[in-house]
């Protein structure tokens, strides 16, 4: 499906912005299981793309798509295109770890590494062969500015990421993900493990990134996909338990006047 | 660190453009009176044409505030906001079809002579549009005080009614070949007499907004 919009839900203007991922046909299989069936779209650029759906639909499958996560699960098989920039990234020439550098992903639970705020940050950098102390103490308190985790941890940075509360924990996750310079951000229910209040902050803090980096989030929380994003799209299992996408749009219009009836009975409860 | 930035911000939107419709209503108002004064029936087509453009502006703040609702999903003050502003925008789309009215009233008279220099019309134009615009400042800065005391003003408007109502029997009493051109006149007043209960509306949708109680503050006279 194309984005044919002009101003989205968060007054970005999409129909002007770049596809930054496309999908093309998309299938993917888990062995003789098919997790998705067929799916196109286009995702824009510097914008916030949810994923929304019932549980097993395959979302979170379909966002682990963009960086080949799929590819560490055995059997799994993929049919169709996925474009980053217009590359095909399932081609055989594409260095993975490359590519992961450029899509970056955030999990469900902040799994911060079991070292100082400062390490956890650094270790990205590190592993991509930048070693200067100044540098990386630059890249560290860039990173953590930019995840609005400065002003709390800037005393703390050689205390263990291990004791910043759930909050902090996530927000330094998404600056470790920030540090290594990424074009695109993966969210697979970034939230999920927060309180409110953390929640709204992780929010807010992903509506600043969008103005510099292109974000897919994948939520079963359909009121965060409607608070935070530009545009949506709805998954749902069928008969074999493939999921398809339903539909594609401004989430402006796919909470207010969706077109397809499954849509409408998703978000108004009637089913999911 | 604020958080919900997305949402106050749009809610920021919204209320300039509440207040961007209220000043397209004062000018309806306004203008309907001065073509009245003058005449001009040019004047009066215009503020029936403009009058489209005011029930658009209508129409694309509901739109605003509906896709607000679903995508944000506000509580408490910032739900009681949207709703007040859903309700405000009827009050001010209804006080724009009152001027609108004048303004058909006046292409009616045509270039009948006048039957009087026009006073307590105007007077009652201008206390409308004072009463419209503080009420949206009201909303602005959240003041139920503020809101309470124009609600209080909407017996000035219903005095100058009553003024104009007389003074027009009187005519008509004496020289039935005015009555045509007396009713219309009292016509015209009715409009601006209603568009103050109007604004009254609007004042009790602000208190609302504050306190959160829906209370009737003070029935007009008519």
């Amino acid at each position: 499906m194309k984005m044919n919009t002009v101003l989205s839900n968060n007054n970005k203007v999409i129909s002007q912005s770049k596809t930054k991922l496309r999908t093309e046909a998309v299938s993917l299989y888990y062995g003789s299981f098919q997790a998705l069936r067929n799916i196109s779209l286009e995702i824009p650029d510097r914008a916030i793309t949810a994923i929304i759906g019932p549980s097993g639909c395959g979302k979170s499958s379909f966002l682990r798509l963009f960086n080949r996560m799929n590819d560490l699960i055995a059997g799994a098989r993929v049919e169709g295109g996925v474009e980053l920039d217009g590359i095909p990234i399932y081609d055989k020439t594409i260095d993975v770890v490359e590519l992961r550098k450029r899509v970056g992903m955030v999990f469900q639970k902040p799994n911060p590494f079991p070292m100082s705020v400062f390490e956890n940050i650094a270790f990205g950098p590190r592993r991509h062969g930048k070693n200067n102390v100044g540098e990386l103490t630059d890249i560290v308190e860039r990173s953590l500015h930019q995840a609005a985790l400065w002003d709390e941890v800037e005393d703390k940075l050689g205390q263990s990421a291990l004791a910043l509360s759930g909050g902090q924990q996530q927000r330094l996750c998404i600056a470790r993900v920030l540090a290594v310079e990424p074009e695109v951000i993966l969210m697979d229910e970034p939230c999920s493990a927060l309180d409110p209040v953390a929640t709204l902050k992780i929010e807010d803090l992903m509506r600043s990134l969008a103005e510099n980096y292109t974000i897919v989030i994948v939520t079963h929380n359909m009121q965060q996909a409607a608070r935070v994003s530009d545009m949506s799209a709805f998954l749902m299992m069928e008969e074999d338990r493939a999921g398809v996408l339903v539909e594609y749009g401004p989430t402006s219009e796919l909470f207010t006047n969706p077109k397809d009836k499954r849509t409408e009975d998703y978000i108004t409860g009637r089913f999911g | 660190m604020e958080i919900r930035t997305v949402f106050h911000k749009k809610l920021r939107e919204i209320q300039d453009d509440v207040l961007a419709m209220g000043s397209m209503v004062e000018k309806a108002t306004s203008y309907s009176i001065e073509a009245l004064k003058e005449r001009d029936l040019d004047k009066a087509h215009e503020i029936i044409a403009n009058d489209l453009q005011i029930n658009k502006k209508r129409f694309n703040i509901e739109e605003k505030c509906v896709q607000l609702i679903a995508t944000q999903q506000p509580m408490a003050s910032d739900l009681r906001a949207i709703i007040c502003v859903l309700n405000i925008i009827t009050e001010i789309e209804r006080i724009g079809d009152h001027a609108e009215g004048i303004a058909k009233i006046v292409i009616m008279i045509g270039d009948e002579p006048p039957l009087k220099p026009l006073i307590d019309i105007p007077r009652m134009a201008e206390k409308v549009n004072d009463m419209l615009h503080r009420s949206l400042d009201a909303l602005i800065n959240r003041d139920a005080d503020v809101a309470k005391q124009i609600v209080s003003e909407d017996d000035e408007v219903d005095n100058l009614y009553d003024q104009v109502f007389r003074e027009l029997l009187v005519f008509m009493a004496e020289d039935p070949k005015t009555i045509t051109r007396a009713t219309r006149l009292i016509w015209v007043a009715h409009n601006l007499e209603r568009s103050a209960d109007r604004v009254t509306n609007i004042c009790e949708r602000i208190v609302y907004l504050v306190t959160g109680k829906m209370e009737e503050l003070g029935a007009s006279k008519y």
